[in-house]
């Protein structure tokens, strides 16, 4: 009797491993044929020309790639909040098997909602958690900052650069570090002035803010804030300007010197075609010049030919690896050497950056 | 802090107060009649959008102006309608304004994100910009500071020494009597409210045209609602929003000023700078009871329907 | 000859029926010119309709979703409802919002090491202090400087704002969470207990049915509700009757900051589960609205709390669902809104039809005489 029972197990054991096995390839081969269906959340509008502006282009192109393989929708002006979950679980229950999250804020329900769904994938951007299905990614802007930085150091010649800021928190902090190691290597009289605006988006206090730089004999100007106005302000009382987010040459064709750009392209086309080939997993990428998602604008011509190629073998070396942005020595404002000579800063250090270097003015808010 | 700094911060706030006096300015008109407009915010995004669409479509910054002054009409025209044709309960309409003033002009705008256009370029009058420290405060402004001075001293003279104004207030204080006196409640009302459409329609047209020459949804940033409450602020009294204009774009400026200048308070503390700037003075001002009490339009917010 | 118009003349007291029917009315009205504005865009009308109105509700997850978000809007209404009927314009219900969401997380963040769902008490006590101390603000500067409470609270409204900036960038930022400014996730203990495991749905929409419930009683059975609804229909009359204007005003606005502060200690202990940057999607505002539109009575604020929440969330799912772009959503509201505000008309007046002879050369006699 046991033996029948078993053998009878045994071949229903069989049978059920080989349903399972054929649906499994099934499946398989489905989902690798098949389309793939991606979600955006957006923070802001994407007629923003900042921020969700570069995370929408990036979608455009997948669309543009990959054609009728894959199928986007996307929510704009998400607010970070309790309803940014509801808007993401939505996605996920409407089919999508992708989904980015563009703002910080929206980890915790990211994290939330992917365990719910565990068969869909989400990726979030700047955030410093992952789970199983989620993974995160960032752009290394400071490098471009950096490059900026030196573009800036070599053009002021009030020895003043003016930072217009949004909120002291790291990714800021280390943009404002890194533009100001580059300002400093080039020109080591030169100091960055910060003003904090306590917003990430109002067009006219963002000028406020330029033009309070401005009066404080700062000729060279730039910004983490997402509108134009910091180059518009530039333009207008003839000082030079160095745009955030996207090439902001047309606001202000003489002021703009160059703008520290995002290009989400090569990460958006790689995890979908991960997707697509079932072959996704968790990461959690910071890409840079390297892999094409950070770069600087076109320079200016107002920038002498010299300039432009030292700022240009710079950033082949950063591409290629032979230096790194926060190479010592490097020390912070009390002329403390925080990295020395032959080291450098790594990733952990680098995300959450709470000190300024030597050469930013005035001391970093704690609130 | 020398004398240069403070010239230029002054300058700075004749500039950010701008906006607020227009709106502040036109508001104060409306309500005087009894008509409480909330929709400051989708106007002034109303005005804004399309006068940059005009802008950048005719080229001519002059006739920008004029379509964002009729897209304000416009907009206070529907509210006019139902506020005080169909009666609507004003403070739901007004909000109900804002928001599909919002979203209408992001609509329409969104083709227009990313472009730049050469704004209204400041324009020194020729004498009174020689004398100094009030010469460059005053005027080394663009036009529409300019404009933005004739109109508060247009808004002044009504209230103090004009029949238009006596008609606005007696039909702000008492419908019924002024109806009974002959005037036609209705239309002051809607002149009233007309007249606020264009000044908040002037003030957006200021704000993409000539303060940010730029469109980006929402530009605004919340500053019909400053304007509104600076029209309480104020008692209701023109010269009153100037200084409360005046007050509030100042500390507005010195928020980003005293970071400049090293002092180490926390910024988002800074930024409340304005906010409770403007409570102090209030409170400061209101210390004359009686006359802050009667500066309300009696009838504020409460629709009026002619007995037929 | 005739000359025909439309009058609206008013009733000798407001209309039962039309009480219901406008409502319909308004929604009919706005289906049919939405409509016309999806298809003049491209979009099927019905499709959109269906995805803005029902979608939203289509599973349980939406109708919990809905109670989430309809239990914020009830809470901060309830309250400006009492301080509107005393025509005190509280605009503030937005920093008395933010100002509980702030102290509330304090609160939850004293009990990192609570093992009871008790603490949720003084948790939620704080959040309502903090809010009752925000409007007192407001009634102090009221009834001591008669200063103007639609500028205190405007005002407050944007210290309150940056005061929550200031607290999750600085003292209450989490110091694990590699400067974000968020603070630490609450634990289980100080969130609010849900009513289904699968959904977000908690207890704060029994908060906000008790509130409106509790105050409406107040309002209409109560002394302190009858002299508050005299002080809002006639202040001289109250004063004449010896009511007494400061201690209802303190009342009035110490009531809805406490409610508002309630609203905002559920948020954050509730679907946020830790103090953010932005806590609220303009609750305090979009509650104003909500009084009107349910004309300051319980089951019209029910009503209106909920249609207002179906809306944000069936701006959520056109995106989703049909690309509409997000701009049009807020067209789409205004417009609900402006047909809502419209229709109400028709309760308390007549549209009527009235001829008017024109011809006036022809004299009464004359008339007769040709008879």
């Amino acid at each position: 009797m046991n033996t029948l029972k078993t053998t009878t197990g045994n071949k229903m054991k069989s049978l059920k491993t080989l349903v399972t096995a054929l649906t499994l390839s099934a499946t398989v081969m489905a989902q690798a044929a098949d389309n793939v269906k991606v979600g955006f959340v957006y923070v802001g509008p994407t007629g923003d020309a900042g921020w969700t502006y570069s995370h929408d282009e990036a979608r455009k192109y997948v669309v543009d790639q990959l054609g009728d393989k894959v199928e986007t929708s996307y929510v704009e002006s998400v607010a970070e909040g309790a309803d940014a979950e509801r808007v993401i679980r939505n996605l996920a229950a409407k089919g999508h098997d992708l989904i980015f999250t563009t703002s910080f804020g929206y980890m915790n329900p990211t994290l939330k909602v992917a365990k719910r769904f565990p068969k869909v994938k989400f990726e979030h951007a700047t955030g410093y958690k992952q789970s199983k299905n989620v993974g995160t990614y960032m752009a290394r802007a400071y490098q471009a900052r950096y490059l900026t930085g030196l573009v800036a150091g070599k053009m002021t010649k009030s020895n003043v650069i003016g930072y217009v800021a949004s909120f002291p928190i790291p990714e800021v902090i280390r943009g404002i570090n890194a533009f100001t190691k580059g300002v400093r290597e080039v020109n080591p009289d030169a100091t960055v002035k910060v003003v904090w605006v306590s917003t990430w988006y109002d067009p006219a206090k963002e000028r406020e803010a330029a033009e309070t730089l401005i009066l404080q004999k700062a000729d060279v100007l730039t910004q983490h804030t997402d509108s134009a106005a910091v180059i518009q302000t530039a333009e207008a009382k003839g000082k030079y300007a160095i745009g955030y987010h996207s090439d902001m040459s047309a606001y202000g064709s003489t002021a703009h010197l160059t703008s520290a750009v995002h290009d989400w392209r090569p990460i958006y086309l790689a995890k979908t075609k991960a997707v697509l080939n079932d072959n996704w997993t968790k990461e959690d990428l910071w890409y840079g010049i390297k892999e094409g998602v950070t770069d600087i604008a076109p320079l200016n011509d107002a920038i002498p030919a010299d300039v432009k190629a030292m700022v240009l073998a710079k950033k082949a070396a950063l591409k290629a690896g032979t230096i790194r942005v926060f190479d010592g020595p490097v020390k912070d404002q009390s002329g403390a050497i925080k990295v020395k000579k032959g080291a450098s800063l790594n990733d952990g250090d680098l995300k959450g950056f709470g000190w300024y270097v030597e050469g930013v003015e005035g001391k970093l808010p704690k609130s | 802090m020398d004398i240069d700094l403070i010239t230029n911060i002054l300058y700075a706030t004749v500039r950010t107060g701008t906006p607020l006096i227009l709106v502040a300015l036109g508001e104060m008109v409306c309500e005087k009649s009894g008509v409480l407009n909330l929709g400051q915010e989708g106007m002034l995004l109303m005005g804004a959008v399309v006068g940059f669409m005009a802008a950048v479509t005719t080229g001519s910054l002059f006739v920008a102006v004029l379509l964002a002054i009729v897209a304000g009409i416009l907009m206070s025209l529907l509210f006019g309608f139902l506020s005080i044709t169909l009666v609507s309960n004003q403070v739901a309409t007004g909000l109900a304004l804002t928001i599909f003033g919002a979203g209408l002009s992001a609509f329409l705008g969104s083709s227009y994100v990313g472009v730049g256009i050469t704004g209204i370029e400041p324009m020194s009058i020729p004498l009174l910009s020689e004398i100094p420290i009030i010469g460059k405060i005053f005027f080394q402004q663009d036009p529409l500071v300019y404009l933005s001075f004739i109109l508060f001293g247009l808004v002044f003279w009504i209230f103090k020494s004009s029949q238009i104004g006596l008609k606005i207030r007696a039909v702000g204080e008492n419908p019924e009597a002024a109806n009974a006196m002959g005037i036609n409640v209705h239309k002051v009302r809607y002149l009233a409210v007309i007249f606020g459409g264009a000044m908040t329609g002037l003030a957006g047209g200021y704000l993409s045209l000539a303060y940010t020459p730029l469109w980006a949804e929402g530009m605004s940033a919340g500053r019909g609602w400053i304007a509104l409450a600076l029209v309480v602020f104020a008692s209701w009294k023109a010269e009153r929003i100037m200084l409360g204009a005046y007050l509030f774009g100042a500390f507005s400026i010195m928020h980003l000023v005293m970071q400049g200048l090293g002092f180490e308070v926390a910024p988002n503390l800074l930024a409340m700078l304005p906010y409770i700037a403007t409570i102090v003075v209030l409170v400061l001002l209101s210390s004359d009871h009686m006359k802050t009490k009667l500066s309300a339009p009696m009838s504020l917010g409460v629709p009026y329907r002619p007995q037929v | 000859m005739f000359n025909v118009s439309l009058k609206l003349e008013k009733r000798p007291s407001d209309s039962q029926t039309m009480s219901f029917l406008s409502p319909l009315l308004a929604i009919l009205l706005t289906l049919i010119c939405g409509g016309i504005l999806f298809a003049l865009l491209g979009h099927d009308p019905l499709e959109a309709l269906y995805t803005f109105f029902i979608s939203p509700l289509s599973d349980a997850y939406g109708w919990a979703e809905l109670g989430i978000k309809v239990a914020p809007l009830l809470l901060c209404a309830t309250g400006l409802m009492m301080c509107f009927k005393a025509k005190i314009w509280n605009i503030g219900a937005e920093g008395q919002f933010i100002m509980g969401g702030l102290g509330g997380s304090w609160a939850a963040l004293q009990f990192m090491d609570a093992s009871s769902s008790w603490v949720l008490v003084p948790i939620m006590l704080t959040g309502m202090a903090s809010g009752l101390a925000w409007a007192a603000i407001t009634a102090y500067l009221k009834t001591h400087f008669k200063a103007n409470e639609i500028l205190t609270t405007i005002m407050l409204n944007y210290i309150a704002v940056n005061a929550l900036l200031w607290a999750v960038h600085g003292p209450l930022k989490d110091p694990q969470g590699f400067n974000f400014p968020e603070s630490a996730l609450f634990v289980d203990t100080t969130l609010l207990p849900l009513i289904n495991e699968d959904y977000r749905l908690n207890i704060s929409i029994f908060f906000g049915l008790f509130a409106v419930v509790a105050v409406w009683t107040l309002m209409s059975r109560t002394w302190v509700g009858y002299q508050i609804q005299v002080l809002g229909e006639d202040a001289k009359a109250a004063r004449y009757a010896g009511f007494k204007e400061n201690q209802l005003t303190w009342f009035a606005l110490l009531t809805c900051g406490a409610l508002a502060g309630l609203a905002g200690v559920s948020e954050v202990t509730g679907p946020i589960g830790q103090l953010i940057p932005s806590i609220s999607p303009g609750y305090g505002y979009a509650a104003i609205i909500v009084v009107f539109l349910g004309r300051m009575n319980p089951i019209g604020l029910v009503f209106a709390s909920m249609l207002l929440a179906l809306t944000y969330m069936g701006g959520e799912m056109v995106q989703m669902e049909m690309a509409l772009p997000k701009s049009l959503t807020g067209l789409f509201q205004g417009m609900l809104l402006f047909f809502l505000l419209a229709c109400d008309l028709l309760i308390s007046y007549r549209v009527v039809l009235v001829k008017k002879m024109l011809d006036k050369k022809v004299s009464p006699s004359a008339t007769v005489d040709a008879a």
